[in-house]
């Protein structure tokens, strides 16, 4: 089990915007009715995207509100799972996988890019505070590892060098291109293609 | 190897396009009203004639499942539910699907729905793969707009809503009952079977639960017939299945192959063999994380299918192959996905979640020549203590591989840890009895 600790700085209150709660309208639509308390996890990813990247206290007791739900509820959702997160985070949020897969492919140099770059620790704000990294588990790109994400994009087929020009790349405030770093299409297999070749480069 | 025309992911490597009107090229959606059109029972027993076990992990028959829907529905109303939390290390199958052959998947809920008689599907997404889940959901606006799904869908005289629901990041939701918490908007802790979701499931109703491959091959199934399927692979062990290739090798890649295709040709002929030859090779774990890794003298005959990994005391999983040759530490491999699992565990049971923790602990100082003889022993305990006493399968998936790598690494293990139990240095192991007289120095 992870453990997760809210912010100890709290703002002091919070509320949607109006394309927040336009959205959380569209969601709350989804679910029977009655069963609004469905919507609890995609209005937490509307609080998360609206207040850069983190859920303060004050947005679980909103949401409680808006879904006429125990506070208490709410709080155990965003404690249970770990894209929520509850203290500040990069406007550049790396995640690296480290799990089997990504780790016999040498993920852990994808760490050590990010530690120089980024910070010594993880889930510390780089010095500029528009940047953090952390570890996590298996993002489900196992064929293409080692690989990260930043923010919604996955970068695949990485190396130290590769990590280090991506970081870089952030570091000055762009946005490097998604996908793999070894020039591959998708999921095939790499120069060793056997199937489905009528279709290649159609 | 499989003939081309018999793959039924033609976008595997999304050469065509994944939009709608390059679908309905690849024949998707072309008949789909002739087909619900021949009824419910038509549809579940081609199903089961065709032998479809559930692409999930656990390889349920799904016609099977399916039968156990209601077959009236009552004051409350059927559910049909995706189960896209692919979250399995090893395993990256259903995102392909996700983002290439999303149309596989919105006529097999369509086909699904009406055959469990839901009128409303939910597809649980994985919350990390939220930009493959808008695709996902730009193919299912056009499927509405096209008047596929919907009111009156393709024509068919069937409603049917599919809505996405995002998942957080936990891996115990791709358990069944632990999805349905989830959607229920409850920390995903899985309930006690039964009943089953099949009679009580989401909001207390009837619900079927089905993986994304599962789903997404019925349509082709019900077009060639369930002969043509069962014709593949072997008995009770059917059809195609994508197989993903991590690891060690020099073109690791998701590839659809036929059932009981053998391990030697996935990784020698689809994925450019393994990194140092062959021989380099040390253990395949064959079916993503939570099964038991083989050894490479059994790899070299080892065919692909559920019985006959079960044979060998593993079992094909999600079927995520993670090859790993003689360059990595098998101890310290093993001890990760510990880690993960310990992570991962929800905290529910107390073996699962005290256990998990142990494993792991206990497994890095054994990577590190740190544990006493006996700990294997005890290691070995620990794992049957979390198996079979947990409310899901989650205490299987994390003592097997463990189980595993005791099974066909002891020699390994006991090379590398040769620890006296009996305190004799100032080691700080801190659940050692006999703690105290490391202050005495003793």
């Amino acid at each position: 089990m992870s453990l997760k600790r809210p912010s100890k700085e709290q703002p002091e209150s919070f509320e949607f915007n109006s394309s927040s709660l336009d959205a959380a309208n569209k969601i709350i639509a989804k679910y029977p009715k009655g069963k609004q308390q469905s919507a609890v996890m995609a209005l937490l990813y509307i609080a998360q995207r609206q207040n850069n990247n983190w859920i303060p206290l004050a947005a679980m007791k909103y949401i409680a509100k808006i879904l006429d739900m125990p506070y208490i509820k709410v709080y155990e959702v965003a404690t249970f799972y770990s894209m929520y997160n509850l203290s500040p985070v990069g406007k550049y949020f790396v995640q690296v996988c480290t799990t089997t897969p990504c780790m016999i492919r040498g993920a852990n140099k994808l760490v050590e890019a990010c530690k120089e770059k980024i910070s010594e620790n993880e889930s510390e704000l780089s010095p500029d505070k528009n940047c953090s990294w952390m570890e996590v588990e298996c993002l489900g790109a196992c064929v293409n590892a080692p690989m990260m994400q930043i923010n919604d994009e996955y970068y695949e087929d990485l190396n130290k060098e590769k990590t280090l020009e991506i970081l870089d790349t952030i570091l000055k405030g762009d946005t490097p291109k998604p996908g793999s770093y070894r020039g591959r299409v998708n999921n095939e297999p790499e120069n060793n293609r056997k199937t489905l070749m009528e279709f290649k480069n159609a | 190897m499989l003939k081309d025309k018999d793959r039924i992911f033609q976008n595997l490597y999304n050469d065509l396009g994944s939009d709608i009107i390059s679908a309905q090229k690849r024949g998707d959606w072309i008949n789909t009203k002739e087909i619900i059109s021949k009824g419910r029972d038509w549809i579940i027993n081609e199903v089961k004639e065709s032998q479809l076990r559930g692409r999930g992990g656990a390889g349920f028959p799904t016609g099977l499942k399916w039968s156990f829907a209601p077959k009236e529905v009552g004051s409350r109303p059927h559910y049909l539910v995706i189960n896209a939390d692919e979250s399995e290390p090893g395993t990256c199958k259903d995102r392909d699907i996700l983002r290439f052959e999303p149309h596989k998947l919105i006529e097999g809920c369509l086909i699904a729905s009406y055959a469990v008689q839901a009128h409303v599907c939910y597809i649980y997404i994985r919350g990390e793969y939220f930009l493959d889940g808008q695709k996902l959901q730009a193919a299912i606006d056009d499927a509405y707009e096209k008047k596929l799904i919907g009111k009156n869908a393709s024509g068919t005289g069937w409603d049917l809503d599919i809505y996405i629901h995002y998942g957080a990041g936990a891996y115990i939701c791709g358990e069944e009952t632990a999805l349905l918490e989830s959607i229920e908007g409850n920390k995903g802790q899985p309930r006690l079977k039964p009943p089953f979701p099949a009679l009580i499931g989401l909001y207390g109703c009837p619900t079927i639960i089905n993986n994304v491959e599962t789903i997404a091959v019925v349509p082709t199934i019900l077009r060639r017939g369930g002969k043509w399927f069962a014709s593949l692979g072997r008995e009770k062990n059917t059809g195609t299945k994508i197989f993903c290739i991590s690891g060690n090798v020099n073109s690791p890649c998701n590839v659809e192959e036929e059932m009981n295709i053998s391990l030697k040709e996935l990784i020698e002929v689809h994925a450019g063999g393994v990194v140092g030859g062959w021989d380099n090779l040390q253990a395949v774990i064959p079916g993503g994380s939570s099964m038991p890794l083989i050894p490479k003298d059994k790899c070299e005959t080892l065919t692909m299918d559920f019985d006959s990994l079960v044979a060998e005391k593993s079992g094909l999983g999600t079927a995520g192959v993670v090859v790993i040759n003689k360059d990595q530490d098998i101890i310290k491999c093993m001890a990760r996905i510990a880690r993960f699992y310990k992570h991962e565990s929800c905290g529910q049971c107390t073996p699962c979640r005290e256990g998990s923790g142990w494993m792991w602990r206990m497994l890095e100082r054994m990577a590190n020549g740190e544990a006493s003889k006996d700990e294997i022993e005890m290691l070995g305990d620990v794992t049957k203590q979390i198996e079979g006493h947990t409310i899901c399968a989650f205490g299987e998936g994390s003592s097997w591989p463990v189980q595993g790598l005791l099974r066909h690494f002891k020699d390994e293990i006991k090379k590398r840890n040769k620890f006296d139990p009996i305190v004799k240095e100032n080691k700080n192991i801190p659940y050692l009895v006999d703690q105290h007289l490391l202050d005495k120095n003793a």
